[in-house]
């Protein structure tokens, strides 16, 4: 952990990391953990106004360069630009990326109208897809990196509440574990993280909740396994052992509940 | 059961209703609580006009309802907290309201920075600080917050987003600070921090007999230290009333500290304990307290040049989280009151006999002599002293403050509205002689009342 720089003075230079849609709750957290660390980072996301007030606070807490980018997960044509100028942005200095977008979309409307059925599938699926893919050729011709992103316990089975959210988030966590078999040559890490219940926008006020994870809490797991290179980790451990058993039930049975 | 992944409900914001207290758990209402993670969020709130009114919320550190809203809107400030600028030259620091000073001090202590006045509790954003316009145990020297307060931005009901400061809408400003969050949204505020050399204070102890002798030796030689405070013993009584343990301080330089000590600006790190559960009502009875309170007064001694950090002399109840649980499940009611300095003696002298006689369980108490008042309408402090004692909620606690209140009214003293759970509106009225002048700005700012509080329609300050 590095201590606070002293106001003022100037900013070593340091590997930085990357955080795409770096404005959510624990988007915002895990920023604070690698800065807490003393990586520099990056912020992307649509909304730059908002992307600036987080840079400037992760400096000032923690003394370490921060800068907001823009960047539009399903505006896939400006990809490559995205990735070659946070190449230069950062001095070639990437160490790794977090990625944290995500749409979790209504699975009702999704079931009549085919239009947002398609974008819960375009941001959390093709757009991680094409932002991912260009990262992973950066970081496999560096030969060193890491790339973490965010999938669901939603992916781990489909059920009715949601299952065109978890329709991508599988597909994105197949898509991880494809890549992290090829850029395991390279010394290039893939984490796939499954988050259960974080307290968020999306989780607050809901009825029903149980063990709800404040985004302190799981972003300092989050960037423990990324770092470590770990595989695969839900957040906080013990949805591994829930998710398990709701996988074990025979679909015969599955189809039946309301979940 | 539900698993995750499931959309929230549909609306402006996400919401949750449930049962919300102060820190004194005492009163408790049920309000629908807002909690946005940006400030744009706060117009999708306030416009869509869901709730009968709305009231900002800290870390809900004020005791009684000045942060609840039964059957209407809070709107929580704990994800509004970036900090938004620091500028070395000034030492001026600019931050969210929802910012807490245990963050600031997180940040800025290891830089060089204190703050420049602080609460008993670290736990408290800075919009909540100038909302009540806090005070610290340099209060005989410097004044309340707002002194350091250069300037904020608020939002008004009506959508306006105003810089208030000494010069810029003053009125908006002096009715702000105090205000209990009546005026607008504090969005954001900048802050002047104080230099210091190390993480440490010197203190000096002086244990004193009795309630005349503790004020004597304030008047005598408060002006010798930056902060000082005194614990009394609320339940001692005949010629030990107001029995004392004085503790006064000035930051420590770094030739204070001995070899060795490592980083100067770095406070001992404490384990933090927690109250795991609420303790059984009467658990906290005259007897238990009143021991805890000899044992108290039995260990200080008198004694100078005591190297203290920073956690543990003006914060030590924040090393024990949720400390008010103590208090039981029916918690407790802290009540503070002001005195000018002619009454100070004989009104003090009044309460405690009261008190101690009521036998109702108060720990020790904290008596401190203020200096000069600021311009906010609604701020609670004026020269004089200040006496605070927690009261656990037991049958006949109402009526039994009610009689306290008057007492404090006859000696021309007043309540803090940060602290206050039962006073009348006629008492809060004839405390606050600028209420009017408050209801005036009050109305332009926000004409609609779409701003409201349990506290406010309690005291009288909007209708109920």
């Amino acid at each position: 952990m590095s201590a606070p720089i002293a106001a003022g003075a100037p900013v070593p230079p340091g590997p930085t990391v990357l955080i795409l849609g770096a404005a959510s709750a624990i988007a915002r957290a895990v920023a604070g953990e690698f800065a807490r660390r003393g990586y520099a980072l990056l912020l992307a996301g649509r909304d730059g106004e908002e992307l600036d007030r987080l840079a400037a606070d992760l400096s000032l807490r923690y003394g370490v360069k921060a800068q907001g980018r823009t960047f539009d997960a399903l505006a896939f044509d400006t990809h490559p630009a995205f990735v070659e100028a946070c190449r230069e942005t950062s001095q070639d200095s990437l160490a790794g990326a977090v990625l944290c977008f995500g749409y979790l979309g209504d699975q009702a409307a999704a079931q009549k109208d085919p239009v947002e059925a398609k974008r819960i599938l375009d941001t959390n699926l093709v757009g991680a897809v094409s932002i991912l893919g260009l990262l992973a050729n950066h970081f496999e011709e560096k030969r060193k990196g890491f790339l973490c992103a965010l999938s669901s316990v939603a992916g781990d089975r489909g059920r009715q509440s949601n299952y065109v959210y978890g329709a991508a988030k599988a597909g994105l966590t197949v898509f991880l574990q494809g890549l992290r078999n090829r850029l395991h040559p390279s010394g290039v890490a893939v984490t796939t993280i499954k988050p259960g219940f974080v307290d968020t926008q999306m989780t607050y006020g809901r009825p029903g909740l149980f063990l709800v994870a404040s985004p302190q809490a799981a972003a300092k797991r989050i960037v423990e396994a990324a770092l470590k290179g770990e595989d695969q980790a839900y957040v906080p451990r013990f949805w591994w052992p829930v998710m398990l058993l709701i996988r074990l039930i025979p679909e015969k049975l599955f189809k039946r509940m309301r979940l | 059961m539900s698993l995750p992944g499931r959309p929230a409900t549909p609306g402006p914001e996400p919401s949750a209703v449930r049962p919300l207290s102060g820190w004194g758990r005492f009163p408790v209402e049920t309000c629908r609580i807002f909690r946005p993670e940006k400030p744009a969020a706060l117009s999708a709130i306030l416009d869509s006009g869901a709730e009968p009114s709305y009231i900002a919320r800290g870390l809900g550190r004020s005791y009684g309802d000045a942060s609840l809203n039964g059957g209407g809107g809070v709107i929580s400030f704990e994800r509004l907290n970036r900090m938004i600028a620091f500028d070395p030259a000034t030492d001026v620091l600019e931050c969210e309201a929802g910012v807490s000073l245990a963050e600031i001090l997180d940040c800025f202590l290891p830089r060089g920075y204190f703050l420049p006045v602080t609460p008993g509790t670290k736990f408290v954003t800075l919009g909540g600080a100038i909302a009540h316009d806090v005070h610290g145990k340099n209060h005989h020297r410097v004044g309340t917050i707002s002194n350091f307060v250069l300037d904020f931005r608020l939002r008004t009901a009506q959508g306006e987003v105003l810089t208030c400061s000494r010069e810029q809408n003053s009125e908006a400003f002096w009715a702000t600070v105090g205000g209990a969050g009546l005026t607008g949204l504090v969005l954001s505020a900048r802050l002047r921090l104080q230099r210091v050399e190390t993480a440490h204070v010197l203190v000096d102890f002086l244990k004193v007999a009795h309630l005349e002798e503790a004020i004597d030796a304030m008047e005598k030689s408060d002006h010798l230290y930056e902060f000082s405070v005194a614990w009394i013993d609320c339940l001692a009584r005949g010629r030990a009333l107001g029995r004392s343990v004085l503790m006064r301080a000035n930051p420590a330089k770094r030739s204070d500290l001995p070899k060795g000590t490592g980083d100067p600006l770095s406070p001992r790190r404490r384990s933090e304990r927690s109250v795991p559960l609420d303790f059984p009502a009467g658990l906290l009875n005259k007897f238990t307290v009143g021991a805890f309170n000899s044992l108290f007064y039995g260990l200080h001694r008198t004694a100078s040049g005591r190297l203290a950090d920073i956690d543990g002399f003006f914060y030590p109840l924040d090393s024990i989280r949720d400390w008010n649980r103590m208090y039981g499940r029916r918690g407790f009611v802290q009540y503070q009151l002001a005195f000018p300095p002619e009454t100070s003696r004989a009104g003090l002298a009044e309460i405690l006999e009261r008190v101690s006689a009521s036998g109702r369980g108060s720990f020790l108490g904290v008596l401190k002599r203020f200096g000069n008042a600021t311009a906010g309408l609604l701020s609670f402090p004026f020269p004089g002293y200040t006496l605070a004692l927690d009261l656990p909620v037991s049958d006949g606690l109402v009526p039994f403050l009610a009689g306290l209140d008057a007492l404090v009214l006859s000696h021309g003293g007043r309540l803090y509205l940060a602290k206050d759970a039962v006073m009348a509106p006629e008492t809060f009225a004839a405390m606050y002689p600028r209420l009017d002048e408050f209801r005036e700005v009050r109305a332009r700012l926000d004409p609609k009342n779409t701003l409201s509080s349990s506290l406010a329609r309690r005291v009288g300050i909007l209708p109920a």
